[in-house]
């Protein structure tokens, strides 16, 4: 009978490892080896030394037969571990392909310890490998794979905005139900507390828009003119797209990790069976908290914009006073609402596709990570997409 | 195979002394005092909610107690320090309760995963090695599966196949039987009695699952709710019937025992 061993304390695969695998080697002829024979029309498996997983790797000698052995001789064995049951597993394996049947192979020979887990092993035949993706094999299918994707993914997106349009007609009609505390928590969430990393950002952006602008505009003695050009950039477009991209990456990266953590868990099944409809209850205060809080939250960068503007106007001269009347000149209450009505739509951009991407997350950590990624991806895409769309408009109507 | 036929419990692998496990200010469980011995089969059993799991966060130094120390064999565990620590906890395999499979890894790469950075196996072996592993519980075929593929209940016993990747000395098992069905329960218990046999492996297992505990142990505590302490310890087939606390005897027959203990026969 075999004398099982478990090798203690086993290390990582660092240099006292390598030292023990050297005294192995040196200790004993025990070397792990098999040897294939036939005897007889039989098939015999010689199986001697310590096979060990901290040991030397088995060597195995005769050609490996196509055939599970017959018989073995372990008279040479010494000690072994899990590597022993392992090796003769795959023997049972590469010579039976899955039938859904269990494999009954003769275990003539072996001691009876490794004839117990043998036998425990093989007591649920192997599942036959037929319900996985077969991978495409040629480019041609790939590209047609690829194709399906996207078009199913556009179908996602157009069903979830129509969702959305008619969800927010139940909201408008008195008919959908979520907690008032989970659309104040969400206004918090996304509002008060963005208040910091708005203004350091929106500050920065003045600051650098009216260093940029001084250098060119005191070229023709036009340094005043920076007033101008703070206030319509900011106001027009980089207060609104700064926020709709900051907001992307902290809310609607926080909307897909919670809404995909909430679906791993089975809890959105769980709204769905108390007869809640999930979508008014998790996606719709969402969305309405964004389109509520980011135009307010834009109208509050340009401002801090602005002033970013201004301390550089202070350092190359011009009053502050003077700054801020020339700035007031050159906008208009057009121009100053340009920016807050393209951040409604940002708002429900970021919004959908952070819970969309939540709701079709896969089931596992993994898929929360991917799932976040795409929709900062989505959003942050849809929101250049829209704003260049928006220039255009705005170019064909002359505002 | 059954419990008694396992030889008489040689010298202790573990001892709690004087245990007391406190979250800050709420004392779950005081005055813990067992030995588990090598090839024991024990069992951590007790009332939902009473401190199972957390005892056996303990015995594998996920938490630090909050009296009383932990040895393993004549070493005091509570004391060592991490290096030292790391080189005990490479001979515990632990199963969580929710399996804890690495999610963005396959079922063959969880198991080899850990075989990969303690030995120097080739590919080819590691990878027969996780097969191995998968058929002990009865998952031969599904290496190449993601967990979020496969169901709960064989989440669960792929969980058990990577505690069991490095060969481990002292196995942690919590709450291994929840949510299997009664044949691979059974099944279950067989392969912790096989591993116990063959292996020598001493196995800790945290259940309430009465038939699993019955069939396969030999040595448990039982942690008392009502007196936030130990009810009893022993092999839970004669608690079942001689214990002196009534609420063991209750919890070892579900609810259905007479008043009194039996005599033990003399």
């Amino acid at each position: 009978m075999a004398n099982f061993h478990i090798p203690f304390p086993r290390g990582k695969a660092c240099p006292d490892v390598i030292f023990l695998r050297y005294e192995d080697m040196s200790k004993s002829d025990a070397l792990p080896s098999a040897r294939w024979t036939k005897a007889d029309d039989k098939v015999v498996l010689e199986i001697s030394g310590d096979w060990l997983r901290d040991g030397p790797p088995p060597k195995i000698h005769g050609p490996a037969s196509h055939q599970a052995p017959d018989r073995y001789v372990t008279t040479e064995l010494g000690t072994f571990d899990s590597i022993l049951p392992a090796f003769i597993l795959a023997q049972f394996r590469t010579a039976n392909p899955p039938t859904g049947t269990p494999l009954e192979p003769s275990m003539e020979g072996l001691p009876a310890g490794l004839i117990g887990l043998l036998e425990l092993a093989l007591a649920v035949p192997e599942e036959i490998d037929a319900n996985k993706d077969a991978p495409a094999t040629s480019e041609i299918k790939k590209l047609g794979k690829a194709s399906i994707r996207v078009w199913e993914s556009l179908h996602q997106v157009a069903d979830f905005t129509g969702q959305a349009v008619i969800s927010m007609g139940r909201f408008v009609t008195g008919r959908a139900h979520f907690r008032a505390q989970d659309f104040w928590a969400i206004v918090q969430e996304c509002g008060v507390q963005a208040l910091p990393i708005v203004s350091l950002i929106s500050f920065l952006i003045g600051l650098i828009l009216a260093f940029v602008g001084n250098v060119q505009l005191a070229n023709f003695g036009a340094g005043l003119y920076v007033a101008d050009l703070v206030g319509i950039a900011m106001v027009r477009e980089m207060g609104v797209v700064m926020t709709a991209i900051i907001m992307s990456g902290r809310t609607g990266a926080a909307f897909a990790a919670h809404i995909g953590s909430m679906k791993v868990n089975e809890e959105i099944d769980a709204l769905r069976t108390f007869g809640f409809n999930p979508f008014d209850f998790l996606v719709l205060p969402r969305l309405l908290a964004l389109i509520l809080m980011l135009p307010i939250l834009t109208i509050y960068a340009n401002i801090v914009g602005i002033l970013g503007g201004m301390l550089v106007g202070a350092t190359v001269g011009i009053p502050p006073v003077l700054y801020w009347n020339e700035t007031l000149s050159s906008l208009d209450m057009t121009t100053a609402s340009l920016g807050v009505f393209k951040s409604v739509f940002f708002g429900a951009v970021i919004a959908l596709s952070g819970c969309l991407e939540g709701m079709k997350c896969e089931n596992s950590s993994a898929g929360v990570g991917k799932a976040t990624t795409r929709a900062v991806v989505a959003s942050i895409t849809a929101i250049i997409v829209l704003d260049s769309g928006f220039a255009a408009i705005f170019t064909i109507l002359d505002i | 195979m059954t419990a008694q036929q396992h030889p008489p419990a040689t010298k202790p692998m573990i001892t709690a002394r004087d245990l007391t496990m406190a979250y800050d200010s709420f004392v779950v469980m005081r005055d813990l005092n067992f030995e588990i011995a090598e090839k024991d089969i024990f069992i951590i059993m007790g009332s939902s909610g009473c401190g199972k799991s957390t005892l056996m966060r303990h015995l594998i130094g996920l938490q630090e107690p909050a009296k009383g120390t932990i040895l393993y064999g004549d070493k005091d565990f509570t004391a060592t320090d991490p290096a030292e620590r790391g080189a005990f906890t490479r001979r515990f395999g632990v199963m969580y309760q929710s399996g804890a499979l690495w999610s963005s890894l396959t079922l063959a790469e969880n198991i080899a995963l850990p075989i990969e950075e303690n030995t120097r196996m080739t590919h080819k072996a590691i990878r027969d090695l996780a097969s191995y592993k998968l058929s002990l519980v009865g998952l031969s075929g599904y290496e190449d599966y993601y967990p979020s593929q496969i169901s709960g209940g064989m989440n669960k016993r792929a969980g058990i196949a990577r505690a069991m990747a490095l060969d481990p000395e002292i196995l942690f098992l919590d709450e291994p039987g929840a949510g299997l069905d009664p044949l691979s329960s059974r099944r279950l218990d067989e392969l912790i009695l096989r591993l116990r046999d063959s292996l020598g492996s001493t196995v800790v297992i945290v259940t309430h699952e009465l038939a699993s505990i019955l069939a396969i142990a030999n040595n448990s505590i039982f942690l008392d709710t009502a007196t936030r302490t130990q009810g009893a310890t022993g092999n839970p087939s004669e608690l079942r019937k001689h214990s002196e606390n009534p609420a063991v005897r209750l919890f070892l027959n579900r609810g259905e025992q007479p008043e009194t203990p039996t005599e033990i026969p003399t």
